[in-house]
């Protein structure tokens, strides 16, 4: 006999393999859960809506940090309070994406609410389920600031005090001053009645999406037994009578129909567009070719900030470029001008790169002491390090070569020390372990400076002044 | 012959149940009880009493897992 099966929706997966572990098919929330229960209602909305392939859902921090185990389609999981400011760039960016924000209390109505307000207020095309549990879940059960009056948790044992700690947020109600959302509701999943009662809020929040028409926002009250320390009946209790008491249920906006559907940006990631947008000459930048016998070499160049550090990484990364290699330049830095450290990263490459960052080098140059005592240590066996005379003498790990170059010195007398930079580089591009030319280097400088034309041939002599020393003392 | 009468029913997938028992009580029929012994995992769960099911999927919605419970509706052919 044919027969009718109501079941998992297809936008969420048969096993979560993503999860793993001994039971791929549960998922990790605690028993009586409301997430679980919402996640079906999204997916179900997204099934019948027939979006599944424009849909991505972003996962909070908090206890549905995991949703990507579940969601079949588009996932992205956020900084904590992030999911509103994530959500823009993706929407705006992707135009046909059905963005849906899935953020709980701790994390929509406490560290990400300004996100929060600000996107409601420009009206970004997203659909935002707000899961309201009346606590931190994930770690354990603390007052967060939709914990009612009185209510116990584990930071207000005795319950939430108002003339110590405030009143509960009433997220619906504050989102309704805005002129910007489209759709505002709060709704429960305490039980079955409510529940359905949910499910055609979450759809509607969808069909706005589907349609591009702007911000809904769905408020969803829902049962923690385990923080609550409740069991099935008593948790429906819980949010039937308390909660609903300080969190009234109800629509506050539809303007489904008053709203037209929001401009459909197309963004184009075409080379070209790209390479406009930056006012890049094509051909600075050409297109890598696959290489597997060029090994990646990986470079680390550290020093004082305003020592040319980051600039020096950039002329590398150029060069690299140049030679139509894959090549990343990775900068990390202090909040300083001048005078904090700082490095960066280059790997250059002859296959797509996975990670920019530079763990372990087979180059070092550093340009003071903090940063070589820092990470000369990281540098590989047969590696090399490049320090400028101005650190003293330094004793090199073994199986490293560490050469003491006046880089400083011959910056100096050449004109100016501030292109000691460029004069590691000559000495790096004689030593050859880049395997890049000194074609790809000129070019490279004529690159970097070519808004500023005198410095190019300045620093060109300075590269051929670093190659010369090396030829003479190396 | 008389063909047997088909009815709806659940089906529960009693490696995922974690026994919360919501479905039990969201059940308008009370077919659904808790088991006395335990699952693989070491929860009680739900089980049908074997009759009485009238398909309305109140259990389904209300579990927070979505694969521990299905409910299988006969669709009746007109004759």
């Amino acid at each position: 006999m044919e027969e009718k099966v109501i079941k998992k929706p297809n936008s969420m997966y048969d096993e979560f393999t993503r999860k793993g572990g001994a039971a791929p098919k549960a998922t990790h929330y605690c028993p009586g859960c409301g997430h679980g229960i919402i996640h079906k209602l999204i997916a179900e909305a997204i099934d019948e809506l027939d979006i599944q392939k424009r849909s991505v859902v972003i996962s909070p921090v908090g206890c549905a940090v995991f949703a990507y185990y579940y969601f079949d389609c588009g996932n992205l999981q956020v900084a904590h309070g992030r999911a509103p400011a994530v959500g823009t760039g993706l929407s705006r960016a992707e135009g046909n994406a059905v963005v849906i924000s899935y953020q709980g209390d701790g994390d929509l109505a406490s560290i990400g609410l300004n996100e929060t307000i600000q996107t409601a207020n420009r009206g970004e095309k997203m659909a935002v389920i707000f899961v309201n549990n009346t606590l931190y879940g994930m770690t354990g059960g603390q007052m967060a600031p939709t914990t009612l009056i009185g209510e116990k948790t584990v930071t207000c044992p005795t319950g939430r005090d108002p003339r110590f700690a405030g009143y509960p947020l009433h997220i619906c109600e504050l989102l309704n001053t805005l002129e910007g959302p489209v759709f505002i509701e709060r709704v429960s999943v305490s039980d079955i009645s409510h529940i359905r009662k949910a499910r055609k809020a979450i759809r509607k929040a969808l069909e706005i999406q589907r349609d591009g028409k702007g911000y809904a926002f769905v408020e969803v009250l829902a049962p923690c037994p385990t923080n609550l320390k409740q069991n099935a009946e008593q948790s429906a209790k819980f949010v039937n009578e308390e909660m609903e008491k300080e969190f009234p249920l109800g629509n506050f906006r539809d303007l489904t129909n008053e709203r037209e559907p929001l401009p459909h940006l197309i963004s184009d990631y075409s080379k070209e567009s790209i390479d406009n947008l930056y006012k890049i000459d094509s051909s600075a930048s050409p297109d890598a070719v696959e290489d597997p016998e060029f090994t990646p070499v990986l470079t680390k160049i550290a020093g004082f900030g305003g020592q040319g550090v980051l600039s020096m990484g950039l002329i590398l990364a150029r060069a690299g470029c140049h030679a139509k290699r894959f090549t990343s330049w990775y900068p990390s830095y202090g909040p300083e001008q001048r005078g904090g450290t700082s490095n960066c990263s280059v790997v250059i490459s002859g296959e797509a790169i996975g990670s920019p960052v530079v763990y372990e080098s087979d180059i070092l140059i550093s340009m003071n002491l903090p940063s070589l005592e820092k990470f000369a240590s990281d540098v590989k066996k047969g590696g090399l390090i490049l320090y400028d005379s101005t650190v003293g003498n330094f004793e090199a790990p073994t199986d490293v070569r560490a050469i003491n170059v006046p880089a400083t010195q011959i910056a100096k007398e050449g004109g100016s020390e501030k292109a000691a930079n460029t004069v590691m580089l000559g000495v790096l591009m004689h030593l050859g372990v880049t395997r890049l030319s000194m074609e790809n280097y000129v070019a490279a400088i004529e690159e970097t400076f070519k808004e500023k034309e005198k410095l190019i041939s300045f620093n060109q002599n300075m590269l051929k002044a670093g190659a010369k020393w090396a030829m003479e003392n190396l | 012959m008389k063909e047997q009468k088909a009815e709806p029913y659940p089906l529960i997938n009693v490696l995922e149940c974690k026994g919360c028992g919501r479905c039990i009580a969201a059940c308008p029929k009370n077919v659904l009880i808790m088991s006395e012994e335990l699952n693989r995992r070491g929860y009680h769960y739900a089980q049908y009493k074997g009759e009485g099911c009238t398909g309305c999927a109140n259990c389904y919605y209300t579990c927070p897992e979505p694969l521990a419970i299905e409910v299988h509706i006969p669709i009746k052919k007109r004759c």
